[in-house]
């Protein structure tokens, strides 16, 4: 099957920084792709590039078989583009700016109805209100609506969720799942690992490169090592204390806990860890192996970047 | 003595008819390092403008370091430290320029802000981009620069909002490190964040849902009052009870 989209060998350059070294991807017809990594790793340049927003120094684009190069204009009236920063109107009310993107891409709001209701009707009772007074998470939905309005062919959304609280991020997700169900594959990117989980595929990028592009489970498999996890009040005193033992590969707080990443969990070296841990703190801690989160896989990539400079 | 750095006793904010802020009670503790959480257009903004003295209250009142915001915003300006992920410096000055100008605005000596800047540049490595216009640093390495530029002069309290948002893991956790080492110079820290993983680095946490405080407590204390696992799982109780 012909994918949707796709780019092959993308690279683009900023003076002497590599925005983008030599990128390729897919993305099927019924996926949500996303795209993860730090800011300034290359994701708004792709998705410039991709929308047609920005040429690229090498390299091609389709999208549902229209070139980025050649065929922009064509491309420009049938994606939905969703830009990092908000970019509505904020003098506009919510249906206002509404109804100008839908009228722009010779739609009205009544014609793709259907496409909106389940976001609108969250935004609805703010109809009257200017877009820039509204919260973030708000703002995102509105944002999500306008590049909806016009049915679009696919949709690319820069980091729709930065800033947006984490039960708007959800419902955000929600709503993503719905719009790809509905036939629209959706390439979207994020600073927030959590969401990759919620990706059909995941390509997790640095420094203008992409390091690994999978399913989530896929990726989480490919986890090196073992993990274990301190679970401690005294976090940064039981990091100190790991980070002086031999074997260990990377040491990270974790919220409520420290993850340690060792070649393998053997009995032995555990009840060392624990030992060292027994003697440094003053208070109980629990020592376990546990099941790495995608946050986890991200850090040991970056980690190896890191090394092979 | 008292350790009480703010204190906020029924304070309200009201735009028109509706009340941003609404009748919040709450104490943040000298050299605790305090999460102020909620969702978007819960109120922490604006109840963060009235500590800073850049915002006057409807009613009620609040003290930062033993000002009154509403009629000592001056002096709360002089004793506090303040930065946030939309606006900290200067893209168009250089790193230098954005601390001699910063530290110039609290009236730190020439001797002073040439000391302090040298510190900055040591400890964060940026001795070789120290004429390097700010515009052209990574995004991480920019808000390690913010905050440091924020305490620059050893202020008592300093109010970050929302420093780590867009920041990638490594630099997220390394932006910690420099919290917990300016607490650990008794600097107060009064933080937001989206980032749940970081409510549980903070001492204590407020959670505010519509213009009050729904919650407040070390992270392991609301968990236990939840019965849940997660401060998403706090987070959701509380929204699930604001639609009920």
């Amino acid at each position: 099957m012909q994918p949707f989209i796709s780019a092959t060998n993308i690279s683009k350059r900023y003076g002497t920084t590599q925005a983008l070294d030599n990128v390729s991807f897919e993305v099927g017809k019924d996926e949500i792709v996303g795209f993860i990594g730090a800011d300034g790793a290359g994701k708004s340049t792709l998705f410039e590039i991709m929308t047609t927003l920005l040429i690229p120094d090498a390299g091609e684009g389709y999208i549902n078989g229209m070139s980025i190069d050649r065929d922009y204009q064509k491309i420009r009236s049938c994606i939905g583009f969703m830009p990092g920063r908000f970019s509505l109107y904020q003098d506009l009310s919510v249906e206002e700016n509404l109804r100008f993107y839908a009228n722009i891409f010779g739609s009205s709001i009544q014609e793709n109805y259907a496409m909106i209701e389940g976001i609108y009707t969250l935004l609805k009772p703010f109809g009257k209100r200017k877009a820039g007074a509204l919260s973030g998470g708000m703002k995102q939905k509105l944002a999500l609506c306008c590049a909806l309005i016009h049915k679009p062919l696919a949709l690319f959304l820069d980091e729709p969720t930065t800033g947006v609280d984490a039960v708007s991020r959800t419902e955000f997700w929600d709503n993503l799942i719905q719009i790809r169900d509905s036939g629209i594959p959706i390439v979207v990117s994020t600073p927030y690992m959590d969401e990759a989980l919620r990706c059909d595929r995941v390509a997790m990028i640095h420094e203008g490169k992409i390091m690994d592009m999978d399913t989530p489970k896929e990726i989480i498999k490919a986890y090196k090592g073992c993990l274990l996890g301190i679970f401690t009040g005294e976090r940064y005193l039981a990091k100190a204390i790991v980070y002086r033992l031999a074997g260990i590969e990377s040491v990270y707080t974790f919220g409520d806990s420290v993850h340690i990443n060792l070649p393998t969990c053997h009995p032995q070296i555990m009840k060392q860890i624990a030992d060292s841990l027994k003697q440094g703190l003053s208070a109980e801690f629990q020592l376990r192996e546990l099941n790495p989160s995608f946050e986890d896989c991200f850090l040991q990539l970056m980690g190896q970047a890191a090394n092979e400079r | 003595m008292n350790d009480k750095i703010v204190e906020v006793n029924e304070l309200t904010r009201n735009f028109g008819e509706f009340a941003a802020v609404d009748n919040i009670t709450f104490e943040v503790t000298k050299g605790e390092i305090f999460g102020f959480l909620g969702a978007n257009g819960a109120g922490k903004t604006t109840a963060m403008r009235i500590l800073c003295g850049l915002l006057a209250p409807s009613s009620g009142t609040a003290t930062v370091c033993g000002y009154d915001v509403a009629s000592q915003s001056e002096q709360i300006k002089l004793n506090i430290g303040y930065m946030s992920q939309k606006f900290s410096l200067f893209n168009d000055l250089s790193v230098w320029d954005n601390i001699s100008f910063y530290a110039g605005i609290y009236r730190m000596s020439t001797a002073q802000i040439k000391q302090a800047g040298h510190q900055i540049l040591q400890e964060l490595e940026l001795g070789k981009y120290k004429h390097r216009l700010v515009s052209s640093l990574p995004l991480g390495w920019k808000q390690k620069l913010a905050f440091a530029i924020a305490i620059i002069h050893k202020p008592q309290l300093v109010f970050l909002d929302e420093p780590t948002g867009g920041v990638d893991p490594i630099t997220r956790r390394a932006f910690w490190d420099m919290i917990y080492r300016a607490a650990a110079e008794n600097i107060t820290v009064f933080v937001t964040t989206h980032y749940l993983d970081e409510a549980e680095y903070c001492d204590r946490i407020s959670i505010m849902v519509k213009g009050k405080i729904g919650a407040i407590g070390t992270p392991q204390e609301l968990k236990e009052q939840f019965r849940v696992q997660s401060i998403y799982d706090v987070i959701l109780a509380l929204a699930r009870g604001e639609e009920q």
